[in-house]
This record gives C-alpha cells, structure tokens and sequence, in this order.
C-alpha cells in the first residue's frame, strides 16, 4: 500500500525503506545476504558478515513484507512529539532477519498482542518537510515511514 | 597474569548534586578509596577514569588535578552502562598484567534529571524515535521482559516483585539515591513506562561516583587495610545471534561472561554469598538470574517468588538497592559494585550485611553491548 497521495514528492524516513518509484510496485524493507553463510541483515550499507566474518560483497535483498510478531512493548512515555500509547514491536520476518517497528491497527493491549500473530507491512505519511529544491524553489516533501499491521494470514 | 587485589574502596551518596563538578564528585569518591587503603594518591601508578556523557572532557587528569597531579599515565574509559566496570577491570589488568603494583579506577557521572535515554533516534536526519518502534532504554528492556513471558509464562507480578526487593533493601543503604519502601500494590499501580515496567521498575538518573585501589599481592603486605582478592574479571561483547542488531540481546553475552568467570575463579554460581547485578529495569535482573547460572531456564520467577533474591535468601542479590533504588549514574555503577562486594566481603555491610559472605559476584552490562562480570572473594 502506498502513503496517501498528496501530490508532493515523497521520501523514506530511513534508507532500509523503498519507496515504489511507479504505480505497480510496492514498497518493502531493503536487507543484505552473506553469500557465504547465508545470513540476512536488516539495512542499508554493510562491509561484512558478522555471523561468519566473510568480507566477500554482500549481497542487497528485497525483504518480504509479511511476518510475524516476535515480542513487543507498549510505550506509555516518549520523546516530545510522539503519540503515546504504542506498541513497540520486533518483528521476525522469513528470511530469518527481524525488524523493530510500530505495531499499528491494534490496541495497545497485551490481552490484544498474540506472540506469532501474522504481520504485514504498510507505509504511511509521518511528516512534511518543506526545503529548497535544485532550481531553488521552496518544495514539500512527505516523509513516509514503514510500519506493520495484524493481517489475516 | 598473576592476582590483583581491592585494598580500598570509596563511594559518593548517590544523588543530585548541581553545584559540583564531575572532577569534584569524581575527587570526592578517589580520596574515600585513598582513605580507606591508607594510602596518598602518591601511591597511585596509574588512572583511570570511568565516565560515559562527558567522554570528552579529560575527566581522569581533571579528577587528579583536584586531588594531585602527580603526572602518572591516566585512561579515559567509555562503555555505555559497563563504563565503570571497564574502568575497574582497565585498573585490575595494570596490576595483573605485571606492569603496575597500584592503579586506581575512580567511576564518575553527572546526569542531572535527564531521563528516557537511549540512541538510534535519527536516521539520516530524520527522528525515528516513535515511528520505528523505540530505542529507548525502557522500551529495549521491555522487550527483553516480554521475551522471557513468551518463553517461559512469566508474569508482570514476577517482574514487580524486584522492584518492591531492591526498594526494600536500599533502606539500610544510606548511600542509596532513595531509600524508601514500595509495596507490590504500589509498583504495579505506578505510571507504565515501557511495559511491563511501571515507574518504579526504572531505574533513576542521577550524580554519583565511586572508585576502587587495586595492589599487588606483594604491595598489599605493606599495607593494614584488608585486601579482597579479585577472583576473576572478565569483559565481553555481543556476539553474533538472530536478533540482537534489531533486539539487543543481553542475554548471551551475559552468559558468556559468566562462565569465562566462573571457570577462571573456579567457582560456580552455588559459591557466591553475595550478587550485585546490572538491574537497569526489573525486568533485566530477572533475566539475569538465568544468565548468571543463579537458577535453571525458566525458573527466574519461581526463584523471586520464593524470596530466595531477597537479603536472608539462598543468594541475596542487590543488598545495596540495586541501580532501581541506589540509583544508575551509568559512569559510577560498575565502580560501586565494587564498593559493596569489598564492603560485604569485609563483613561492613551493616544492616544490609550477608552474614558470613566469602564470595560475591559484580555484573554489568551496557547496551550495545558490553558486559563484564567480576568475582571477589574475601
């Protein structure tokens, strides 16, 4: 699913993130895979395996967007700014890596969080930024940020 | 390598103190260590210097430029919450490593009211605090809690019940920050902070410092003061599991301190009389009881059920307060561990003393991740 159309340029809150750069793509988690053992790694940049210690390249992955709920936290105190409560969720997704998120479309209840509950992943518009672009005009630029929701399977 | 002993020992109030300087509480604890060896800062050969927000400032040389300035080699140590107990263990290996006969470690820090700490909030620019779940402590130590009720059913209750122990014991530490009972009804009503970690199951920020003389065997016969013998000093790192980039795993690199240090001190975990551990959270020292090998998997909950943690129990563990109640200067920590083995294993652990203790164990971990663990032996 891709963030809310504004019409204003978008950008992912952090490089693990892929935005869809046209209408039939998604958008999905970028991770790395050691060639030599086999491990994943969850974002951008990596100079080696720290499961096995090879130096060979890694190797960039697009990571499913499906998973599943490993453990969690719910936020009652934060920084300024950020809504409170939220659950603060790992989520282990197939291939073996897993992702620290916001759990979202759930109630901040443990009676609510089942331990392996399906996951899925969802963009969403956090915030505007407003700065110069190259031809020294004044843009707006959505910054989206990845979260993950209950899904049914 | 050859042994290193504690010949002294010195510790600040744990607090808030404004109107001092890092240097100044630094100073303060250095000079008590100094005291109690019988010794002159003279004696010192090297320094070293524990302290995590101001890494930067040359804290060690300002420490002995209030206190003597007597040109020795001075270290400047930073390990997250381990910044003290790597100071420690720094000023431990100068003596066992032959090189020195007296090095001191003096842990400092000054954090004011700052609270909610915790890295990994900006990522190119952008604040992701809230939005990619958290990297605050309460939040990672949370988690860790929730892990262990997955795992083995542990319940929230369990949890609370370290608090209402640390609190209980921090009452005959006049050094502790707060010395104040909390009844189990008043740690679980408290404001939820991380869940399942309510006000009370946090540890405060605040100013403190504390520091440590370590000797030769053969400079100790020159001194009256009693020696403690430190049994083994162990540091490790995170190694390599499934989650801990995204989930900082305490636990494994906990686990493998504590049986480096076990095997080197050639005790095991139904030796020790006496246990201080890093209890950032209450969630954490639970945990902690399986790492240090106190209990089997998944009987942490049962072991504080049954009170066996508490002061009068099988292995009391936090007599001094713990960081929940004495208070988590993250610099001084690792340091006043210290101060409390010596003070136990020297029987001088007043109302709070383990009766007849002859082993105790010191553990610290600071996330990202360090961990040393040390055992003392009178």
């Amino acid at each position: 699913m891709a963030a809310e159309g504004t019409g204003n340029r978008q950008r992912a809150i952090a490089p693990m993130l892929r935005l869809p750069t046209s209408p039939d793509e998604q958008p999905y988690l970028v991770g790395y895979r050691c060639p030599a053992c086999g491990a994943h790694f969850i974002g951008s940049g990596r100079v080696g395996c720290s499961k096995c210690t090879a130096t060979q390249p890694l190797t960039e992955v697009k990571l499913s967007n499906r998973g599943s709920l490993y453990v969690y936290s719910i936020v009652h105190q934060s920084v300024p700014g950020v809504a409170v409560p939220y659950v603060s969720a790992i989520v282990d997704l197939p291939e073996g890596v897993s992702v620290r998120c916001n759990l979202v479309d759930v109630e901040p209840d443990p009676a609510k969080l089942e331990f392996g509950m399906p996951v899925e992943l969802v963009t969403r518009k956090v915030r505007e930024r407003t700065e110069k672009n190259a031809q020294d005009e004044e843009e707006t630029i959505d910054i989206v940020a990845f979260f993950f929701k209950p899904s049914q399977n | 390598m050859r042994d290193a002993y504690v010949l002294g020992v010195g510790m600040i109030k744990f607090g808030r103190y404004p109107d001092k300087d890092v240097s100044q509480l630094g100073g303060e604890a250095a000079l008590g260590a100094l005291k109690d060896a019988g010794m002159s800062i003279k004696d010192i050969e090297m320094f070293v210097c524990g302290n995590l927000f101001q890494a930067n400032a040359m804290n060690g040389q300002k420490i002995l430029q209030q206190i003597g300035q007597t040109g020795i080699p001075v270290f400047n140590v930073s390990n997250a919450c381990a910044t003290g107990s790597t100071a420690f263990r720094e000023a431990y290996v100068g003596v066992a490593s032959g090189m020195y006969d007296v090095t001191m470690a003096v842990g400092v820090e000054q954090m004011g009211k700052m609270g909610l700490l915790g890295g990994g909030a900006r990522s190119g620019g952008e604040s992701v605090e809230g939005v990619l779940g958290s990297g605050l402590m309460p939040a990672v130590f949370g988690q860790a809690g929730v892990e262990h009720m997955r795992k083995y059913g542990t319940t929230a209750e369990q949890f609370a019940k370290i608090s209402v122990k640390n609190h209980k014991h921090s009452v005959h530490n006049p050094l502790s920050q707060y010395q104040v009972e909390v009844s189990l009804d008043d740690v679980m009503k408290a404001r939820m902070v991380a869940y399942p970690n309510t006000l009370y199951m946090c540890c405060p920020t605040g100013d403190g410092a504390a520091a440590a003389i370590l000797v030769s065997e053969e400079k100790m016969k020159q001194f009256t003061a009693k020696p403690i013998k430190v049994a083994a000093s162990v540091l490790t790192s995170d190694p390599y599991t499934e989650r801990d980039l995204t989930m900082p795993d305490v636990n494994t690199l906990t686990r493998n301190a504590a049986t480096q240090a076990y095997d080197k001190a050639g005790l095991g975990p139904q030796d020790l009389d006496v246990v201080e551990l890093h209890d950032c959270f209450a969630t954490a020292e639970l945990l902690h009881y399986e790492n240090l090998g106190l209990c089997g998997e998944g009987e942490a909950g049962h072991l504080i059920d049954q009170g066996e943690t508490a002061l009068g129990g099988k292995v009391p563990v936090n007599v001094s307060g713990g960081l929940l109640s004495k208070g988590h200067p993250l610099g001084a920590t690792g340091v006043a561990n210290i101060y409390e083995l010596v003070n136990q294993l020297r029987g001088n652990g007043g109302a709070r003393q383990v009766e007849g203790a002859k082993a105790g164990l010191a553990h610290v971990i600071g996330l990202g991740s360090a961990c040393t663990v040390h055992i003392l032996t009178a």
